[in-house]
């Protein structure tokens, strides 16, 4: 079994979504959620709060600095994944189409690097 | 001698078994090529089977080379991997494996080109200096997008089988797609060398597997027709001094009577399916072309006005148009293009400028055989539109 992340970006200066909009989306995203649990590819999900609230955190010859902001500044950031675990890349993409239709957004797929043997 | 042969027929087989016996491609080629070195040096005759003989020898090289390196655990396990199977000793190639090897080049997870270089190096065993020449591009390039696509395919986990009936519309396009631009970079460059006519016979070669394991595909066997027709054009196509022979005035004599009969029949065998295809649609437009002593622009336009609603592309439009032209004459063809955009491709004004050349207005003519010989890239055909843009004599 591998490991894959499903990693949804958001795009700054890209319209909000409505509140009613927000609402189906939600709702869309809850029930493959639903899905994948039932399916036992399910390893955790979560969305993130806007760029913004980042804050980097870099230890250098010893000392700390904090910084505001995300690491790279740019216009695409991650706005929240899936990582799930299933047999091939196939079965990770097929997934990944029904998370991008409900989350309304490209969805990218990246495998994890395999775990060493216990 | 021989062994080359047995090289080109065997070498994709091979690799695409011992991909499955071993789990990794890599490894598999590896092993492929040893088996071949052994062949080399102990070969007197022919073995009765060498497709077998190369899979069983490469299977032990792959142990004993597994048993020498197993320092690392990965590797281990794959050895015992190995010995653990119960597969016979004697083992052949196996058909599934080629068309699962396939499926894997071609994974939409992979860039074009990296589909179609790990393709002809898999599959068709060729060299990556041969590859590199057929699609003009260097050869560290195609050298880095075969290792980056190996390592893909390793880290992603892209399977190694037949995608299910139920997945076969999204998957099988894209290892059409593969044959079909095989096949064309070797037919466009009639200007080009010997490999060039390599990468027209290795693309016959892989449809003609290809549709042998899935002969209930007509797209398939919709692509083979399409490809054994253009294929028996090819010596008509280039005159003695190496210039341009267009359709009509091709000597039909000179046609491969024998690949015309092939693609017919299977033309004919797409048709008792009933479910037409952009690749049947263009084999049939093809044996129309084929059939009698010159072409049925009729049916040829009806065909072509399917094709327009399964494809509506500007490329399909724009052979529709050549072939109103035959048929309602050259204003209605120059009212088809109208409105059509096809970026950078000179076969779009090389058209225009003839349907303006037979309607009398050479001077618009003239600027758009000017347009075209501009965008051409193949030299021969960069020869036929400058013979065509002479003869307006404006």
């Amino acid at each position: 079994m591998k490991q894959y992340l499903l990693a949804v970006h958001s795009v700054e200066g890209e319209p909000m979504p409505s509140a009613e909009e927000m609402q189906t989306l939600f709702a869309q995203v809850d029930a493959v959620n639903e899905e994948l649990r039932a399916a036992g590819v399910w390893v955790f999900a979560g969305g993130l709060q806007p760029p913004g609230s980042a804050t980097v955190v870099r230890v250098e010859s010893g000392s700390t600095t904090m910084t505001d902001g995300p690491f790279a500044e740019t216009k695409e950031q991650l706005g929240g994944f899936w990582v799930i675990r299933c047999a091939d890349l196939d079965e990770a993409l097929a997934w990944a189409e029904k998370c991008s239709a409900a989350c309304r957004g490209p969805v990218e797929v990246r495998p994890f690097e395999d775990e060493p043997e216990a | 001698m021989e062994l080359v042969s047995v090289y080109r027929a065997e070498y994709g087989r091979c690799v695409a078994t011992l991909t499955r016996l071993l789990g990794d491609i890599g490894l598999a080629e590896e092993a492929v090529q040893d088996a071949f070195a052994v062949a080399l040096e102990k070969w007197e005759a022919l073995p009765p089977n060498p497709g077998a003989w190369i899979v069983t020898t490469a299977r032990n090289r792959a142990i004993d080379r597994l048993r020498r390196e197993s320092t690392r655990e990965a590797r281990h396990a794959e050895a015992l991997m190995l010995y653990q199977s119960d597969i016979p000793q004697e083992v052949g190639p196996v058909k599934d494996d080629q068309l699962r090897l396939i499926f894997t080049c071609c994974h939409p997870a992979l860039a074009p080109l990296a589909q179609t270089a790990l393709t002809l190096r898999l599959l068709g065993g060729l060299e990556v200096p041969e590859i590199a020449r057929a699609y003009l591009v260097p050869e560290a390039t195609i050298a880095q997008r075969i290792v980056r696509a190996k390592k893909k395919i390793r880290d992603a986990a892209i399977p190694y089988r037949v995608p299910a009936p139920a997945e076969l519309p999204d998957r099988l396009p894209p290892v059409l797609t593969v044959l079909y631009l095989m096949f064309n970079e070797g037919y466009t460059a009639t200007s080009g060398g010997l490999i060039r006519t390599d990468l027209c016979a290795e693309a016959i070669r892989l449809t003609r597997e290809l549709a042998a394991l899935m002969p209930d595909e007509p797209e398939v066997l919709g692509l083979l027709a399409l490809l054994l027709l253009t294929e028996a054009r090819r010596p008509a196509r280039v005159g003695p001094a190496g210039e341009l022979v267009l359709l009509a005035d091709q000597d039909r004599s000179l046609w491969d009577r024998r690949l015309i009969t092939e693609g017919h029949e299977l033309v004919r065998r797409c048709l008792r399916r009933g479910r037409p295809g952009p690749y049947q649609l263009q084999a049939a437009i093809n044996a129309v072309h084929t059939d009698g002593a010159a072409s049925d622009w009729t049916q040829v336009l009806a065909l072509y006005d399917q094709q327009l609603l399964l494809l509506p592309t500007p490329i399909v439009a724009l052979n529709r148009a050549v072939a109103v032209a035959e048929v309602h004459g050259p204003a209605a063809a120059l009212e088809a293009l109208a409105d059509l955009e096809l970026p950078g491709y000179h076969l779009l004004p090389a058209t225009r400028a003839d349907l303006l050349a037979r309607l009398g207005r050479l001077d618009h003519a003239a600027a758009a055989y000017d347009e075209a010989i501009t965008l051409v890239r193949n030299e021969t055909e960069r020869a036929f539109l400058l013979g065509r843009r002479g003869a307006l004599g404006v």
